[in-house]
């Protein structure tokens, strides 16, 4: 269909903005998501077989029976499922043409299948969208690790000229003036003014993105002491994995598969794309020029591309880079103060065959939740592959 | 340069503005400030007088399973049951062996002087890899792997010793993320970075161990609680290391003792691999603390050291890595007690040649700091050649508050859990389980009332409303039930306690 005859239509609907009414009435559920146990006080605990192992000083990095870090969950069903229609609903960015869920897919291993991703207003970013899934044990957020937590992560998106484009006043305005979203609050926040608040935007989002738990994949059968959960080819790359030669899990630590921390790589960025100071450009400090967090390889197999700016199209060459030389990849003049677990292993073709085996067992996307059929605010949602950017 | 900058100007200036050149004398002490008497940190928890568990059991009172020349040790492993011994006779195993179980001991059978052999051939990466807890392995020759001889990566309760290592690639004997472990006598050389390197552990001993010929012999890295006692540590580039590494998730290094330890003729050119953390080690270092916290260094021989005897710094030392914010980089409260020290210093290298050259000189201390941290005490100054720089301030130790005569080991005195105690009653932990089980697996499929991918909790309740033993049977090995539904997957994954409570549990649900 010709974009302009859908951004007509999307013109159409918000031009009417708060007139437009689903056509059936939306409740939110009293239950909780799957993952979580619905307490007395009416708020969803996270309820995993991880939570009967210790960690080291509680930081939740180890081995295969190793616990959890901290994380967040007591949300009420109400609050995250209110989240879920927030976050799938292209109400939120200035034009209706994006939501949180045009880059963060179900159906893309909660990322959105590009390199780097596009905004409502059809500008390009210069970072891959991250993989939304196990939010909750987290505690720095975005690439270059400059949120830490998870309400001040979502005012990124929301509010950047690069993707949702909108402001707090624009945001607020649109809200209150659909009523099904009025209810909705006030039945998630009943101790609340009946007028939408930010805060409340904020709140509801992290319960939803709080909710998206993934530790059920054969890995963690295996973890929980299954010996046959994993083929021995993935037994093989487990071992690489782990290994000191390849040195994968010394970052991309059990149970997350990231141990959270910042870290200078390396990775080239796509041509023609200017050098991503990344973490420097939060702290200031030029010895993590070119450091971002290390991502979580949960459900890695769904999200290519790979790397902070998508320059790896499969996992294969994703896991070439470390085994191609340290510092192969940076250009000339550019001085990165690169971690010292970069190195040279001299990996295998067939070793990293295996590595990709048995990355591809940390895939669990059970608990993925549902895209809602219908919206509050009446428009329909829509996926990574069918996001066309407005004007 | 950026070192030069750090090491050379930073002190030039200070020499400059506060002593003056003239002074003519190496020694840059500090203004003689109030003396301070030190005494240890209220908040160690140092095992003192507990006559600890020195990590694990000894053989366990399972199956023995016998491994011999031409049989696969894996293959055992992989059979063997929780208390079972692996007992391995002479011959040469040119595998990768991993302990994914708990409780495992793997025995080394040596007969006549002949160890049984791992070789790795240069081309295997590891030879033993555990995550269990509760693992033993002792008394293996471990040769030619490009990673670790033993990595262990998070089983608390562990016990290492009587292994010899040769040449395994970039470290030695390796627990990491392990609670309460035990390494001793083991001897180990070749090693490219640290022969025996505790990282990101708490509670261990390593005692007993000879180390020579590894680019680093000793290190204790991102650690709490550890003592390292008896152990002949030569001919490295740098003997014992305490060190406080940035960039990890695991951020401090504190209450460490070094002691007993003969710590001679540390002088081995180092091999490092460019760009790791101990290739800012420079060559001819005995003992050196980086930004750990809480450190005796105490009765040991120090001979011999041809750059420095015990160095202590912040994390300026290393240059090349990024800044982490959550690492706190002065070593505080330093104790230096009564030590052997002697011709340490006189040939330094590397950086610390360059910082020794500044003040004038060209043979290196027994003892040199740079001049960060607080607290930091040593018994008797007057026995050391010393080497402070930017106002390094020691304070005398009270010998009395410092004497770790008492301490027989750092282990813990129980073993370390593993898995989070539940201070209830069996039925109850029993339903924690089953919980946990419920709402973390079985809720992916089925909600209570209605059918989601499988059918409703309330009808698979109608059906077996007062047989457990039924639903944990059938979720092992499920067959189909329903035409209209998929056939549920197999949930032989849990244990059968964990089957049987989870189908208890999910008889109970009530929404």
């Amino acid at each position: 269909m010709n974009r302009w005859i859908i951004a007509l239509m999307l013109g159409g609907l918000l031009s009417v903005g708060a007139g437009a009414e689903p056509a059936a009435t939306i409740e939110l559920s009293p239950y909780c998501p799957p993952g979580f146990e619905r307490v007395a006080s009416n708020n969803c605990e996270l309820r995993s077989l991880y939570q009967q192992y210790p960690s080291l000083q509680s930081q939740g990095v180890g081995g295969l029976k190793t616990g959890l870090p901290a994380y967040r969950d007591g949300f009420s069903p109400q609050v995250i499922d209110l989240g879920r229609y927030l976050f799938f609903d292209p109400v939120l960015s200035v034009n209706g043409t994006q939501s949180c869920a045009t880059c963060h897919d179900p159906s893309r291993g909660m990322a959105d299948g590009r390199a780097v991703s596009i905004g409502a207003l059809g500008e390009e970013g210069t970072r891959s969208a991250p993989s939304l899934w196990n939010l909750a044990f987290q505690d720095i957020f975005f690439w270059d690790g400059r949120a830490a937590t998870l309400e001040d992560q979502v005012v990124g998106p929301l509010y950047s000229e690069q993707e949702m484009a909108n402001t707090p006043a624009n945001l607020l305005q649109t809200l209150n003036g659909i009523p099904a979203y009025r209810d909705l609050f006030q039945v998630a926040f009943p101790q609340s003014a009946p007028d939408i608040t930010l805060d409340e935007i904020y709140h509801a989002l992290a319960g939803f993105e709080a909710s998206l738990v993934s530790l059920n994949s054969r890995y963690d059968q295996y973890a929980h002491g299954y010996a046959d959960a994993l083929t021995p080819p993935e037994i093989e790359g487990l071992n690489v994995f782990r290994s000191f030669v390849a040195r994968c899990a010394e970052c991309h630590t059990p149970p997350l598969f990231t141990n959270q921390q910042i870290a200078v790589i390396g990775t080239p960025e796509p041509d023609g794309m200017s050098r991503d100071v990344g973490a420097m450009g939060v702290t200031g400090d030029a010895s993590m020029r070119g450091g971002f967090k290390v991502p979580s390889l949960r459900n890695i197999e769904l999200t290519a591309p790979y790397m902070h700016s998508g320059k790896y199209d499969s996992l294969w060459d994703a896991t070439e880079f470390y085994t191609l030389g340290r510092g192969h990849a940076v250009p000339e003049g550019e001085h990165l103060y690169l971690h010292w677990h970069i190195w040279e292993p001299e990996l295998t073709d067939t070793e990293i065959d295996r590595l990709v085996d048995f990355m591809k067992t940390l895939t669990d996307t059970r608990f993925a939740p549902r895209v809602p059929e219908v919206l509050p605010s009446g428009l329909s949602p829509i996926s990574a592959e069918a996001f066309i950017p407005g004007n | 340069m950026k070192r030069l900058v750090r090491w050379l100007i930073l002190p030039l200036l200070f020499i400059a503005i506060g002593i003056g050149l003239m002074q003519g004398w190496y020694y840059v002490f500090p203004p003689k400030a109030e003396r301070v008497v030190q005494s240890a940190d209220a908040e160690l928890s140092r095992n003192i007088g507990g006559a600890g568990s020195l990590a694990v059991p000894t053989l366990a009172q399972g199956t023995i399973h016998e491994v011999r020349d031409g049989d696969s040790i894996q293959e055992a492993v992989l059979t063997a049951q929780p208390g079972d011994t692996v007992m391995v006779y002479p011959g040469t195993y040119s595998e990768t062996v991993y302990i994914d179980k708990d409780d495992i001991v793997l025995m080394g059978v040596v007969e006549e002087g002949e160890y049984p052999t791992l070789d790795g051939n240069k081309e295997l990466n590891d030879a033993i890899l555990y995550s269990g807890s509760d693992i033993t392995i002792d008394s293996f020759k471990i040769m030619d792997y490009k990673g670790n001889a033993i990595m262990g990566q998070a089983g608390n309760n562990f016990v290492i010793r009587n292994n010899l290592v040769i040449d395994t690639g970039v470290y030695g004997i390796f627990p990491q993320f392990g609670t309460n472990g035990l390494i001793e006598h083991n001897v180990l050389t070749g090693i490219e970075d640290a022969a025996i390197y505790v990282g990101m552990s708490d509670h261990i001993d390593v005692r007993h161990n000879e180390v020579f010929g590894n680019v680093a012999g000793i290190e204790i890295e991102n650690t709490r609680h550890a003592l390292v006692e008896n152990n002949y540590v030569y001919d490295n580039a740098g003997g014992i290391l305490a060190f406080i590494t940035p960039g990890l998730p695991i951020k401090t290094t504190y209450d460490v003792i070094i002691r007993d330890n003969f710590v001679v003729n540390n002088n081995h050119v180092n091999f490092a691999e460019p760009g790791s953390i101990v290739a800012n080690v420079p060559q001819g270092t005995g003992i050196l603390v980086m930004a750990a916290d809480d450190v005796v260094i105490e009765n040991n021989i120090i001979t011999g050291n041809n750059s420095v005897g015990i160095g202590i710094t912040d994390l300026s030392l290393v240059t090349d890595v990024s800044k982490d914010p959550g690492s706190e980089p002065n070593p505080d409260r330093m104790v230096i007690m009564d030590n052997v020290m002697y011709n340490n210093g006189s040939d330094p290298k590397g950086i610390l040649k360059d910082l020794i050259s500044v003040v004038g000189r060209d043979t290196g201390p027994d003892i040199m700091d740079t001049g960060k941290g607080s607290g930091k005490c040593i018994a008797d100054v007057n026995r050391y050649q010393t080497l402070f720089l930017l106002g390094a301030d020691y304070g005398v130790c009270d010998r009395l508050e410092y004497a770790t005569d008492g301490l027989f080991t750092m282990t813990l005195e129980d073993m370390a859990p593993t898995e989070v105690k539940q201070d209830v009653s069996d039925a109850d932990f029993e339903k924690e389980i089953g919980k946990r089980a419920y709402y973390g697996v079985c809720t992916g499929c089925h909600t209570y009332s209605v059918r989601m991918i499988g059918p409703s909790v309330k009808s698979i309740q109608a059906l077996y409303f007062d047989n457990p033993e039924g639903i944990a049977e059938y979720i092992n090995d499920p067959i189909k039930k329903r035409d209209d539904y998929p056939e549920m997957p197999p949930q032989n994954y849990l244990t059968e306690e964990t089957r049987m409570a989870v189908a208890k549990y999910m008889l109970g649900v009530r929404e």
